[in-house]
């Protein structure tokens, strides 16, 4: 089936069959690698992107259902001159990874999160990250991190 | 997955035709469970039908005495916007997680019926009326048995409307690995009477008849704090014995009522 979408903010005209996830089509069809397939279930939310602005799990979502919708994933997120996005940069400084693996899925969870969360406390912004799973469990710097971009948001 | 074809007609009068057209077709709204499902080949539908664009499927708006919410409105759409009943804002906002939010549908999870669903519970304890292509039917007669509903082959759920109620809360226990509800009860004082609605415990969602009479007299924590709900006919799972969901029951049918902003 033919699809057309935009996918960081590129018209992309391509051929895939129906049962073709979105995770595939990004990382096997696109070459962005960058969004991680971890569990392919569902759970771990390695594979979140943007649909339409908004943070979903790739694995749970058909590349034809991205049809004439907007996608932006871990690679669409930087400024036009490389630079990391203000959230990227949050994690940095707070060391806010470990292996690194479900980081591209946190970010872009993190994004969401930090567009629509009214009050950025601790118990908030756990709860908003339950869908994505830090294997190395280091959630306390993620946390943190979210904090600092909900708060730079604020200030700014 | 196995194969299987996609379409994604642009009307609901398209939609039926789709059905029609195909052998062996499932809806497909936000796939939040579907996908899971066709990922084990628990199913292998021939046709997948997108319903989740379809106009007559969007948006939520009043009418008189009721909040009208459309079958392809999210869970994050709903936990955002249906501001007139907070409970139900709360239980949309409490489902599954962010991501799932954002592609989960009302339509899809009552349909799906799944023993644990968040959504039958209010659509149950408001005593909701969930509109369909071909009829209106009660939610009371709505949720027939695990993972069984009233609806016939090819009927799509194409609204809700939720009547408006004084005041309403929703308490559950999760699961802490699946999120899901190991018990939830939704309690509604509402025009004919209080609801108390039961999610997760059972193999179908159901109501608590002597709660409710209890709460009819008095709408407090106290009028059902020594009531007691039998074990036999609850689920069985490694998470929880029949005992333990009971006893839940009682818990929650408390915190509920605490959320209804009722008395203690």
């Amino acid at each position: 089936m033919r699809i057309t979408l935009e996918v960081n903010g590129r018209p992309i005209a391509a051929e895939v069959e129906p049962r073709t996830l979105l995770s595939a089509f990004l990382r096997e069809h696109m070459g962005l690698t960058g969004t991680h397939v971890g569990c392919d279930t569902g759970q771990c939310g390695a594979c979140t992107v943007h649909l339409d602005g908004r943070a979903v799990k790739s694995c749970m979502v058909l590349a034809v259902q991205a049809d004439g919708r907007r996608v932006t994933t871990i690679e669409g997120i930087a400024g036009a001159d490389g630079g990391l996005h203000p959230m990227q940069a949050a994690f940095r400084r707070r060391h806010a990874l470990q292996c690194g693996f479900c980081t591209p899925g946190m970010v872009m969870t993190a994004l969401d999160l930090a567009a629509t969360l009214a009050d950025a406390d601790d118990g908030a912004v756990r709860a908003g990250l339950a869908g994505t799973l830090c294997r190395c469990t280091g959630y306390r710097p993620i946390v943190e991190a979210v904090k600092d971009a909900v708060a730079a948001r604020e200030a700014g | 997955m196995h194969p299987f074809a996609y379409r994604r007609p642009a009307s609901l009068a398209e939609a039926a035709a789709a059905w029609r057209a195909e052998d062996d077709p499932r809806w497909l709204a936000g796939g939040q469970s579907l996908l899971g499902v066709l990922k084990l080949r628990l199913g292998a539908p021939t046709a997948l039908i997108d319903v989740a664009r379809l106009p007559e499927l969007a948006g939520i708006r009043r009418e008189a005495g009721a909040l009208v919410v459309g079958a392809a409105c999210t869970h994050a759409e709903i936990a955002a916007s249906a501001t007139d009943i907070p409970a139900l804002a709360a239980l949309a906002g409490g489902i599954g997680d962010l991501q799932v939010r954002n592609m989960g549908t009302l339509g899809g999870a009552l349909a799906n019926n799944d023993p644990a669903g968040d959504h039958a519970a209010a659509a149950l304890g408001l005593g909701a009326e969930i509109r369909t292509d071909r009829r209106r039917i009660a939610a009371d007669a709505f949720f027939t048995g695990l993972f069984e509903t009233a609806l016939e082959p090819g009927e799509l759920i194409v609204a809700v409307a939720y009547p408006l109620c004084r005041r309403a809360g929703y308490a559950k226990v999760r699961n802490p690995a699946s999120g899901y509800p190991v018990a939830g009860v939704f309690i509604a004082e509402a025009a004919d009477g209080p609801r108390v609605a039961v999610t997760g415990a059972g193999p179908c969602p159901f109501r608590l008849p002597d709660f409710e009479r209890a709460l009819a007299a008095a709408f407090a924590s106290t009028a059902v704090d020594r009531l007691t709900v039998a074990a036999a006919g609850l689920n069985r799972d490694l998470h929880a014995t029949p005992e333990y969901r009971a006893h839940l029951i009682g818990v929650l049918a408390r915190r509920a009522l605490a959320a209804a902003g009722a008395p203690p």
